[in-house]
């Protein structure tokens, strides 16, 4: 008999999940490989057990569905059909020119200085995404943290980042943060929104096409004003104050064009602001393997598969929509997977279902992109003195410079010459910033490692594999 | 209320750590900057260029700005570290190999 086919998945959220099991339901052997102690990804992030949480559901959403996805993955693990790799830090996958083969390298142990290898035949890249903040004045104070961030504490650690804040920037995850923090036990002092209620009207149609959604919109808004928490649509922080931490923001209302309307700035006081604006895909893997991107997505068919043969990818890091449409991807992906490593052309009908909730979904995630899109006046409010590159403490004065009379006119060349983007987080914070105010397309960073390689492992020959 | 109590969490008994020499409650299930966060320490880092204080940014990972030195080493991931019994955290001042 035939050995089963070996599928390598990076990612063990809602898209890695559902492409796992779907793989290992139709006979493929998976290798699930994750950063996390746990399965879940962000969407589904738990409290550590040795928390004791009795409910840990409160902080959480859509339950139900994990509990389906981690029993799965519980008992496919237990058949020896799926092989879960928990801290396990993948830094580069890459295509075998010789054969068919798919390599992932990761960094494991406590240290993350060991290295490991998984070979296999394909490949499912569900990276994800991570959230992009512009900057501002005060962005870099102590207290100032990604909404993001401030909901994975909370959720994995069952902590807050301070007792009084202030949730702010644009797009959908304010709304769960924000009530999240309220829920549990955080003064949200205001929730302040650059995107215009008119805005969200506009897209009514495709908007009331996923009642679900605004049903847990809707679900959000009810806490928010249980709580009495002020909500601000219209308005933005254009600084934070403070010294050693943050003690206060200044918000200001938007016109129509994204520009601060004169007199209409206020102080609230704070000891914390969790910011956003949005999110971006993990590309990298799928760069070094080759696999063409659009715009910042990677690039996939109706079967989720890039254009690198053997690699196919699913959820945020094909473009930013939410855990149900990573859902379906996965699901779709893993199905395609099954059927091409067994030799047979899939049959699309068998997920049909999954790609009309793909296609709808899609569409929702647009309109909604097109509301929550950061207000173009954002860089006349980034003052000359403020950092925007974080590792590297580059300012904007240095990124306009630079990208004047330096005559920068592209990422690559900005990064030469002011050091931005070339510290420890590679550019992922500050990219679309530098972007934003040189004037350059955003394109996402050609990087050798998805992150950062102890010496000693490149030096060494792979350690333990698992083929 | 603390966020402890809508999940009904029940963890183990506090251990203690140490933040500049300073000791601190810790529990088992957080990481070295949810401890830090819980006392109340939002700051352990400053900046190599210009002696800035930084502490938690992005929460998952992918920003480096909450690296701090956990029993001696430097340029640790404070939102992914796991805490343990006894950890001597330090503030980690520039790059960290000054003093290690």
């Amino acid at each position: 008999m035939a050995e089963q086919p070996h599928l390598t998945v990076v990612g063990a959220g809602p898209a890695g999940l559902a492409g796992a099991l779907a793989a290992a339901e139709r006979g493929v052997r998976v290798t699930l490989v994750d950063a996390a102690g746990r399965p879940g990804g962000q969407f589904f992030r738990q409290p550590d057990p040795a928390l004791g949480a009795d409910r840990k559901q409160t902080p959480h959403h859509e339950w139900r569905v994990w509990k389906r996805l981690r029993d799965g993955l519980d008992r496919h693990r237990a058949t020896g059909r799926i092989t879960h790799l928990t801290d396990h830090h993948v830094w580069c996958a890459e295509r075998d020119p010789g054969s068919t083969e798919i390599t992932v390298y990761a960094l494991a142990g406590a240290t993350q200085e060991e290295g490991v290898t998984v070979r296999s035949d394909a490949v499912l890249l569900a990276t994800g995404g991570y959230e992009r903040v512009l900057p501002f004045p005060g962005w870099t104070l102590p207290g100032v943290v990604t909404a993001g961030g401030a909901q994975a504490m909370l959720k994995g650690s069952l902590v807050l980042p301070g007792r009084k804040i202030v949730v702010a920037g644009t797009g959908p995850l304010l709304l769960p943060v924000a009530a999240g923090l309220a829920s549990a036990g955080a003064q949200v002092a205001a929730l302040v929104e650059s995107a215009s209620p008119r805005a969200l009207l506009r897209r009514a149609p495709v908007l009331a096409a996923q009642p679900g959604k605004l049903a847990e919109g809707a679900g959000y808004a009810a806490r928010l004003l249980r709580h009495g928490v002020r909500v601000l649509p219209r308005h933005t922080v254009v600084e934070a104050h403070g010294t050693g931490r943050l003690t206060a923001v200044t918000v200001a209302s938007l016109d129509r064009r994204g520009r601060v309307r004169p007199g209409g700035a206020h102080r609230i006081a704070c000891d914390t602001l969790a910011v956003g604006h949005g999110m971006l895909p993990h590309t990298d893997l799928a760069d070094t393997l080759g696999c063409t991107l659009s715009g910042t997505d990677v690039r996939v068919d109706s079967e989720q598969r890039t254009d690198v043969p053997g690699v196919w990818a699913a959820g945020e890091a094909t473009g930013i929509g939410g855990a149900a449409l990573a859902l379906a991807e996965g699901h779709i992906a893993g199905r395609s997977i099954a059927a091409r490593l067994h030799g047979n052309a899939p049959d699309p009908c068998q997920w049909a279902a999954a790609a009309r909730a793909r296609k709808r979904l899609r569409t929702f995630s647009a309109a909604l992109d097109s509301v929550y899109a950061p207000p173009p006046g954002w860089t006349d409010r980034v003052a000359d003195d403020t950092v925007v590159c974080r590792c590297e403490e580059v300012t904007a004065g240095d990124v306009r410079t630079a990208a004047g009379s330096l005559g920068g006119s592209d990422l690559r060349t900005l990064k030469l010459l002011t050091r931005a983007g070339m510290g420890w987080c590679q550019g992922r914070m500050c990219a679309p910033a530098v972007a934003g105010l040189s004037g350059c397309a955003f394109t996402p960073g050609r990087r050798p490692f998805a992150r950062p390689v102890p010496l000693g492992v490149l030096a060494t020959p792979p350690g333990q594999r698992l083929d | 209320m603390n966020p402890l109590e809508p999940a009904r969490a029940r963890p183990g008994k506090a251990f203690t750590i140490t933040f500049d020499g300073r000791p601190l409650g810790a529990r088992s299930g957080q990481t070295v900057a949810a401890a830090l966060w819980t006392a109340g320490v939002t700051a352990w880092r400053s900046t190599r260029g210009t002696g800035r204080p930084r502490g938690v940014f992005c929460g998952i990972g992918v920003c480096f700005d909450c690296l701090v030195t956990v029993n001696d080493r430097p340029n640790q991931r404070a939102c992914l570290v796991p805490v343990r019994p006894g950890d001597v955290i330090r503030t980690q001042e520039g790059t960290g190999r000054e003093h290690g």
